[in-house]
């Protein structure tokens, strides 16, 4: 039995962007999964609930979660080959939502694609609706993704580290687009990511989590200055600044192996300001500051440093 | 000044791809054309470039794995490419590779003691008992205890398994090492672990380092002198200072603000340029970032600009300047 | 809040299933295996009777001692010569263990270099080399044997390497196309790269690569050569007589199929059956031990 995910909490408003931060094993994908019900065979919500516009997810029939996904919260995943069928053309992928939760046909879905297409910048949509997936470079892939995605007119879209495999100059693109397209709909936005660079560009609060828990979360500003748990302040430490020649601070070993966690706090065996009690003792989530709140005895003690 | 360790003048690299039906038709890759640069000892030199841009073939020809079209790659001042026998093994022993992706770079039935020592099983004949003693002590130097020699590579984390292929890549007297997207695969907190790591062997070692990545914040971190490639061209180089205090070439300004920020305030970058690469079969004429420049003149769709020296030691090639 | 719980994240479960059956499984193949090793080692000293000559005091289709007419002197029954079948199973054992074996042996050595051959030096060689596989591949593998056996004479060395000679051509085939993977992993890429001979890169980093596949290759196979053993023997251009073998006397047994006389052809139709599912079973447990991946979980 493996916790992928433990006690987490957060809220989002409408509009607002969500960085889930975090490395691999953190629990990031699976607690989005968890969100829209995609779980893989063989893991389990245990507890709590997921609240999505007044009603609890978790109590739903897959039946009933099927009418949401797609329609009212949609995923754009990392892959954009492995998101896209290679048998279909572009048009019927990007008209499937509309399709089916909404019920176009003809010119009207023809014109709904069109409309989507150009929405996420993509040249000539009538000839390129034509196309298959193979016939796109990676960039236009994930955006093709993100029209299928916005499709069904969801309130809520997860990305899941959908830049990984862009190049630099299209994942700016990419995201520049995503903010617009934000701004214009008002869609609310959970942005699953390891780069901090993704989050302070994009990002309204940040979650940081590790080991399967939230460690601390913040409004992005008071994040990047005011790291209140050591993990963070490692992780900010960790990456390079451009036009900086400051040696990187390394937190020593890797992250753990969710079958085997550390005793109390999952992160006290890396952790440069681990207390005794940190050994025995997982801390519980305190409050912090305005819309803040970190999951570590040093924060709970009152002695937490910016 | 020492003479440089590599030095590449004119490299080029053209593929023929499609149908090679009696040797007519068949379209041809520019992969690389008629690129320069050298590295001197104990220096990293960073290739920085998006898909296409060559950097991928252009260690490929520094690595003997692929040969050169035209063009020479100097080591020590000789051209590798006459170098045989004796020679070449000489070149091998002295130029290693570490690859981006930790979990295929080292050999699954293999354990990490013959991992490591198979360099020098090929280059020398020290006996077992001295292969042991480099093996260990290169495993302290990666920052590894040397009892995990006897393990297989499936029981080490990503970042233990690149502190492998570092230590099998400097156990032989290695001047140069290129290191292709070395900390690409890895979690954040273990990307800074392997840099440090690199930085410090070059301070203790003096071996120089080809650091080839797509961050520029990690590259422009690591290395001297950094080199800006577009389609198989370089377009910039220049000492790391300068070129981030300056950068010149509207491609490499464009690198620059597509960089993320460091934090939420820092001031919002131009607008990310237009359009994709285009595709290595129809190269835009003249200067190949025309298409796309939004400081394109006239004169760049027609004449491709030459390399012009720019502040920081470097070169830029940009008909603005 | 939400909380999630998931299998063991350490292997995909299926491969863990596996893993663990695998681990348990080798008791029941190993000790068949091993019973059956045994008796064909000790033949001699094990059979009660002399397989090739009648048995004293018996009569001819004697049934099994526990049937009416039975008795215990023939413990399995007596064939239409009046020999006893348990000796004669006994002494079978030694021919279908070790021409299956052996055979594998042969046809494994032979398609593993020819497929690690044609898929690192590539080019020409490759090119001929496939070609006489599907050459090879094309004729009907028993007819061959059977074409080979009457060539050549039949003697129990020669049965094997026809066997070795017949089957080969999977072997090459399977391994090829693991090699030519293998050959773009970027180990072998780096080993090149350190100026590693290709005789060394096929050594040190092919061939223990391709083990695994060759393993799994080798169990299937070995029921195959018994059975095509077998087959021969029930044709009769297998191992020569006087040497027992349970194919021949599966022929042997033919006549008397309808007549009732059930115990000469289910034992060694029987034992038949057993040696080839423990040589797989074993053969499962073998690739699973081999792999330092999934030999700790």
């Amino acid at each position: 039995m493996v916790k992928a995910v433990d006690h987490v909490s957060f809220s989002l408003g409408e509009g607002e962007t969500l960085g889930l931060v975090g490395e691999s094993g953190s629990g990031k994908t699976t607690t989005c999964l968890s969100i829209v019900g995609l779980l893989p065979r063989g893991a389990r919500i245990v507890g709590g609930r997921v609240t999505f516009e007044g009603e609890d997810l978790t109590r739903k029939s897959q039946r009933e979660l099927r009418r949401i996904r797609g329609r009212r919260i949609a995923v754009i995943l990392q892959d954009p080959m492995a998101s896209l069928n290679p048998l279909f053309t572009i048009f019927r992928q990007v008209a499937e939502p509309a399709f089916f939760h909404q019920q176009l046909r003809g010119r009207t879905l023809r014109a709904r694609v069109q409309h989507l297409l150009r929405a996420v910048r993509i040249p000539s949509p009538e000839w390129r609706m034509r196309d298959y997936p193979h016939q796109m470079s990676g960039g236009m892939r994930q955006r093709i993704v993100g029209a299928i995605a916005l499709a069904g007119g969801p309130r809520l879209v997860i990305a899941d580290e959908p830049t990984t495999n862009l190049d630099v100059t299209i994942q700016a693109q990419y995201l520049d687009l995503l903010k617009d397209i934000q701004r214009d709909t008002g869609v609310a936005l959970i942005f699953v990511t390891h780069n901090l660079g993704i989050v302070a560009k994009m990002c309204d609060r940040v979650a940081v989590m590790y080991a399967g828990a939230i460690v601390e979360q913040a409004p992005v500003r008071e994040l990047f200055n005011t790291p209140r748990h050591p993990y963070t302040r490692a992780l900010l430490g960790a990456v390079p600044k451009l036009g900086s020649k400051e040696p990187l601070y390394a937190i020593a070993g890797q992250p753990p192996n969710l079958a085997s966690l550390p005793a109390g706090c999952s992160f006290h065996p890396r952790c440069p300001e681990a207390l005794p009690r940190c050994a025995t003792e997982a801390p519980d989530e305190v409050h912090a500051g305005p819309g803040s709140a970190a999951r570590c005895w040093l924060v709970s003690n009152g002695v937490a440093r910016s | 000044m020492a003479s440089p360790v590599l030095e590449v003048r004119g490299l080029t690299k053209h593929f023929v791809v499609g149908s090679r039906l009696l040797g007519a038709g068949g379209a041809l890759v520019k992969a690389v054309d008629g690129v320069d640069f050298a590295i001197n000892q104990g220096e990293t030199l960073g290739l920085i470039g998006e898909s296409g841009c060559g950097k991928t073939t252009t260690s490929k020809l520094i690595l003997l794995q692929e040969t050169p079209t035209a063009g020479t790659i100097a080591f020590d001042g000789r051209d590798i490419a006459t170098l045989a026998g004796g020679e070449l093994m000489t070149y091998r022993r002295a130029v290693q590779v570490v690859f981006q992706d930790p979990f295929s770079s080292l050999s699954p039935r293999m354990r990490v003691r013959d991992i490591i020592a198979e360099p020098l099983e090929i280059h020398t004949r020290l006996r077992p008992a001295a292969v042991r003693e480099r093996v260990d002590a290169v495993l302290q130097l990666v920052g590894l205890a040397p009892d995990v020699a006897s393990l297989f590579p499936h029981e080490f984390s990503g970042g233990q398994r690149q502190r492998i292929a570092i230590a099998r890549a400097l156990v032989t007297e290695t001047r140069l090492i290129v290191l292709d997207e070395p900390v690409s695969a890895l979690d954040v907190s273990v990307r800074a672990q392997i840099i440090n790591q690199l930085e410090h062997l070059q301070r203790t070692l003096g071996v120089s380092y080809l650091f080839i990545g797509h961050d520029l914040a990690t590259v422009a971190h690591i290395s001297h002198r950094i080199a800006v490639m577009y389609l198989g061209k370089i377009v910039e180089t220049a000492e790391s200072d300068a070129l981030c205090a300056r950068p010149m070439h509207p491609y490499t300004r464009a690198l620059f603000a597509a960089a993320l920020p460091s934090h939420p305030d820092d001031p919002p970058a131009e607008r990310a340029i237009a359009g994709e690469v285009p595709s290595a079969l129809s190269l835009p004429s003249g200067c190949r970032f025309h298409p796309r420049c939004p400081l394109a003149m006239p004169v760049c769709s027609e004449v491709a600009p030459p390399l012009r020296l720019r502040d920081g030691g470097g070169e830029v090639a940009c008909h603005l300047y | 809040m939400a909380t999630i719980a998931g299998d063991r994240p350490r292997a995909h479960g299926a491969a863990q299933r596996r893993a663990r059956r695998g681990q348990a499984a080798p008791l029941v193949p190993a000790i068949l295996l091993g019973g059956l090793a045994f008796v064909a080692l000790f033949a001699d000293l094990i059979a009660p009777h002399d397989p090739t000559l009648p048995v004293q005091g018996a009569t001819m289709f004697a049934p099994p001692f526990w049937m009416e007419g039975g008795s215990t002197l023939a413990p399995l029954g007596t064939d239409f010569q009046g020999r006893d079948i348990l000796s004669r199973l006994i002494h079978g054992a030694r021919v279908s263990l070790i021409v299956g074996l052996m055979g594998t042996l042969v046809a494994g050595a032979i398609g593993t270099a020819m497929g690690i051959v044609s898929g690192y030096v590539g080019g020409w060689v490759d090119q001929i080399i496939m070609r006489v596989t599907d050459a090879w591949l094309a004729l009907p593998a028993l007819v061959f044997a059977i074409f080979l056996a009457a060539m050549v004479g039949p003697s129990m060395w020669n049965i094997i390497v026809i066997l070795g000679a017949v089957y080969w051509t999977r072997y090459a085939r399977v391994i090829r196309g693991e090699v030519l993977t293998l050959r773009e992993r970027e180990f072998v890429k780096l080993a090149e790269i350190a100026g590693a001979s290709k005789l060394r890169v096929i050594k040190k980093h092919i061939l223990p690569n391709v083990m695994n596949t060759a393993t799994v290759l080798a169990s299937l196979t070995v029921g195959v050569v018994i059975i095509a053993e077998a087959s021969l023997s029930f044709l009769g251009v297998g191992v020569p007589p006087p040497q027992p073998a349970w194919g021949l006397m599966l022929s042997e047994a033919r006549p008397t199929l309808m007549a009732g006389q059930w115990w000469l052809t289910v034992f060694p139709g029987a034992c038949i059956l057993l040696i080839v599912l423990a040589t797989q079973l074993f053969g499962d447990w073998l690739r699973v031990r081999l792999d330092p991946q999934t030999r700790n979980l």
